[in-house]
């Protein structure tokens, strides 16, 4: 008892001394855009990001797809820039570039050497007001997107159950609809869409610059202030303002048939708080529920009592997702064995977690899990890209920078009383979609598979 | 408009000599023999260990395919006195991240822990990789989730375009079949033939190490002496080299999808080949992953055939190809194999242009220190590096054999590594136009 003590406060000591090693500097510039400096002068490297605070969720209706298609787009040139030629700068300067669509936020980033700063700057800082394409560049982009559709989603029966899994967990919130798009809305698409999108949304009072890696941060402010400065302001950004779901009175069940799948499972998705601004316990209790019931391969309750000792799950397992702006996700499965139908294996799921909200947390393994989540802020020091990538994501969705700092903090606080007071929604269905993903059962499934 | 790019031609010019990877790499030799390289840095209070045992699924037998995928699998479920779950209970207690990995060349072991923890975390590992138990009722659970995988292979359509051509390059040899064997051989598997898969693998004259973070050579030599007791001298013989023995033309997989994946690919360069790395760099203005490629301008960019496409230098071990995969909707695959032939005659007889070659020469170099960047991509790397056969001065000065390069030599390796005549593809799908 006395050892375990005497760690735990040396970890704590040590995640101080490595944290205030690397300075994290939060401001904004006159015209809006947010900046986020992380300091980590180990190799002569930069992560440069800029992130809009607009996702699939701000689409227009019919429009799905066209946050993704924009993103595309986004390296089809500006008034200066060739279409391609942002990348090519990139690469010509040993960079390496890429960007991603979420609901909750869009965003751009380049790793490079980190005396190249102010080119990637320059160019962001171009393609922030002035993009600029052809129909020539637009019309072969659409095609490829109906292509990364077909690749990543259609050609994945697990992409496609989780798509049905969504769809029937929202009954209105735009979460619900795929970030790549319906397929028969992204063949509609237009490049005209994708520009009305841009003027509406993107501009320096919508962004977050954030900057990681080998700078000085007053240069690198500097840097921001002399390049992203003079972009205007967009007059058109409104705040977020999205269609929210009405109150959930009835539980939703799916079942998915298909001849590609190998493994069967059981999955269920709840409703569930998200991070708040400010007001983080509930997320950080929920985050703590999710590492209880399966966080580990082997020693999570869920892996022991179904895989271990009844020995008829291949695995099982419990997410939290509460890093979105709106509405968070929490999620239950099963793997069965060979032999164990999935009806029979949801009954054993869901007889563990009463099980454990009855019986309460194992101490021991409560106080494991707090030690790996004290020492995981110190392996995270190792992962400058991954810290960038935490600020924008909290940034993007309405998070400050203090709680982003203080989730870990927020984690260590929470009681074992805490979690079984968390987890006990998960015993209202009322919240939750719940699908079976299996091998076609029916005449007209098998049909339709071929 | 040309303001902005006289300014960035203006800055590639004045930035485009390459950046050095500044690296210092220290040569660490223990007490037992054991060499590694150290890269130290004591900003960050943990230690990055990297081991790469030569090797791999390779070494298993027809009979016993999928053995040292299912006994690495295994080290993790049980050691000494303790079962899979205390086992797993003291790596969470450590809050050490411990994985083992096997693939076809290789058995790999990467560690990442506190510093403070080194020895509790090395004497964890030690036992891990000397007194693996093999537990009955663990094999049973393990093996029964690596067939569930198996099974799920037999249905991805990229896992069965990899192991169609690896079967049509290979045939017999070891590297035409699956590392994790087959559905038959796996479930024969047990206790005896993971305790010689294991006796086969884990050995000291097939190791190599690599370490970063906080942690200084004496120290690193203490430690890896402390893992390796009781880890026996030898291993099993390394299998014979494999050929290429593919022959061209196109096998359609049929299988239920909307899209088509079709791998490609012909005879390649050796690893150790004196010209390898400018086949790298004739591949990387070809195929090798980015967007500015001539495979993604081709079919991507100008056609919207498919979101992605590229080519790769399988060189391992035992043998080495040219591959490349792709994907796209069923009714473009014989459009996008013509195109794949185009391109590949193209560039054998045309190579690239003066100007192909500079800014992939600017490109690869300035992109090399990017792959340093933590404690853990450096460990890695250090392993990998000695694996692969590099002299420990090559990080500094692979940016200067690169920029040596002429584009007669990189024309010259063009022609001989792409044969349109030669290229072999597999397409599984309901590809519209083939057969």
């Amino acid at each position: 008892m006395i050892s375990r003590l005497t760690v735990l406060v040396v970890i704590g000591l040590l995640a101080l001394r490595a944290a205030q090693a690397d300075p994290v500097t939060h401001t904004s510039l006159d015209n809006g855009l947010e900046v986020v400096v992380i300091e980590d002068r180990r190799a002569p490297v930069v992560v440069h990001m800029v992130w809009y605070r607009v996702g699939a969720a701000d689409e227009p209706p019919r429009q799905s797809g066209i946050a993704h298609f924009l993103e595309h787009l986004m390296f089809k040139g500006t008034e200066s820039m060739d279409p391609g030629e942002f990348s090519r700068v990139v690469e010509a300067n040993g960079g390496r570039d890429n960007a991603f669509t979420s609901w909750d936020y869009t965003g751009y980033f380049q790793r490079v050497a980190s005396d190249r700063l102010d080119l990637m700057m320059q160019m962001e800082a171009d393609r922030m007001a002035n993009l600029s394409f052809t129909e020539d560049d637009w019309r072969p982009e659409r095609a490829v997107i109906l292509e990364e559709r077909g690749q990543v989603l259609e050609s994945r029966v697990g992409g496609q159950f989780n798509e049905s899994m969504m769809a029937a967990l929202y009954k209105s919130h735009p979460y619900g609809i795929p970030i790549i798009g319906w397929r028969h809305e992204m063949e509609t698409l237009t490049g005209q869409n994708a520009m009305d999108f841009y003027a509406q949304h993107y501009g320096p009072n919508n962004a977050i610059l954030v900057i990681a890696g080998d700078v000085d941060t007053a240069q690198a402010l500097e840097m921001a202030q002399q390049i992203y400065g003079p972009v205007p302001p967009n007059p058109a950004i409104a705040p977020v303002s999205r269609v929210m779901e009405p109150p959930h009175l009835a539980e939703r069940r799916l079942v998915f048939e298909d001849a590609r799948v190998g493994t069967p499972y059981v999955n269920r998705m709840y409703l569930a708080p998200v991070r708040r601004a400010g007001d983080q316990a509930q997320a950080a209790a929920l985050q703590m529920l999710a590492a209880l019931l399966g966080g580990s391969s082997t020693t999570s309750v869920l892996e022991r009592r179904l895989n271990f000792e009844q020995g008829i799950a291949l695995s099982a397992w419990a997410g939290y997702n509460g890093m979105s702006r709106d509405y968070g996700t929490f999620t239950l499965g099963i793997a069965p064995v060979d032999g164990v139908s999935l009806e029979d294996a949801e009954a054993a799921l869901d007889a563990v977690v009463a099980e454990f909200l009855e019986n309460g947390v194992d101490q021991a393994q409560f106080d494991r899990v707090r030690r790996q989540i004290r020492a995981s802020e110190i392996y995270a020091l190792d992962d400058v890209q991954g810290r960038a990538r935490q600020y924008g994501v909290g940034l993007s969705i309405g998070l400050g920078v203090d709680d982003i700092d203080g989730w870990v903090d927020a984690l260590d606080a929470v009681t074992p009383d805490d979690v079984i007071a968390a987890g006990q929604f998960l015993l209202d269905r009322r919240n939750s979609v719940t699908g079976y993903l299996t091998q076609p059962t029916t005449p007209s499934a098998s049909e339709g598979a071929q | 408009m040309t303001r902005f790019l006289a300014l960035a031609v203006g800055v590639f010019i004045t930035l485009a000599a390459p950046l050095r990877a500044e690296v210092a790499i220290t040569p660490v030799t223990s007490e037992s023999g054991l060499q590694a390289w150290l890269v130290e840095e004591r900003s960050i209070p943990i230690v990055a260990l990297d081991l790469i045992f030569a090797g791999g699924a390779n070494l298993d037998s027809d009979a016993t395919a999928g053995a040292t995928s299912l006994m690495t699998a295994l080290l993790s479920e049980g050691a000494g006195d303790m079962d899979a779950q205390a086992f797993a209970a003291r790596t969470e207690e450590l809050a050490a991240r411990i994985s083992f990995d096997a693939g076809r060349d290789t058995v790999s072991v990467s560690l990442r822990f506190l510093t403070e923890d080194a020895d509790e975390v090395i004497d964890h590992v030690r036992a891990a990789l000397t007194d693996p138990r093999f537990d009955d009722d663990a094999i049973a659970r393990v093996r029964g989730q690596m067939l569930s995988k198996l099974r799920r292979d037999a249905l991805d359509p990229n896992t069965l375009a990899s192991r169609a051509f690896a079967q049509a390059a290979y045939g017999d040899h070891p590297y035409g079949r699956v590392s994790d064997g087959s559905v038959e051989t796996v479930a024969a598997l047990d206790r005896a033939a993971l305790l010689a898969a294991h006796e086969r693998a884990i050995a000291r004259d097939r190791v190599f190490i690599g370490a970063a973070g906080d942690i200084d050579a004496p120290e690193l030599a203490r430690l890896i002496d402390r893992l390796f007791d009781g880890i026996p001298q030898e291993g099993a013989p390394i299998p014979d080299r494999a050929a290429f023995a593919a022959a061209p033309g196109v096998d359609v997989i049929p299988f239920d999808g909307p899209q088509s994946v079709i791998a490609f690919g012909h005879d390649g360069i050796a690893r150790d080949d004196p010209d390898f790395l400018t086949a790298f760099v004739v591949n990387e203005v070809f195929g090798g992953g980015r967007f500015g490629t001539r495979l993604m301008e081709s079919l991507r960019v100008q056609r919207g055939l498919t979101y992605g496409v590229g080519s790769f230098l399988a060189s391992g071990l035992l043998g080495e190809s040219y591959q490349g995969r792709m994907s796209t909707d069923n009714a473009n695959a014989a459009a996008a194999i013509d195109l794949l032939r185009e391109e590949w005659a193209r560039i054998a007889q045309d190579g690239i242009s003066e100007d192909d070659l500079s800014r992939i020469q600017t490109y690869l170099t300035g992109a090399y220190p990017l792959r340093f960047d933590g404690n853990g991509a450096i460990a890695s790397s250090m392993a990998s590096m000695q694996y692969q056969g590099f002299d420990i001065d090559y990080v500094n000065i692979r940016n200067d054999l690169i920029d040596a390069l002429t584009l007669d030599q990189v024309n010259a390796m063009a022609a001989r590594l792409f044969d349109v005549d030669a290229l072999y593809f597999v397409v599984v799908g309901k590809p519209e136009g083939l057969e």
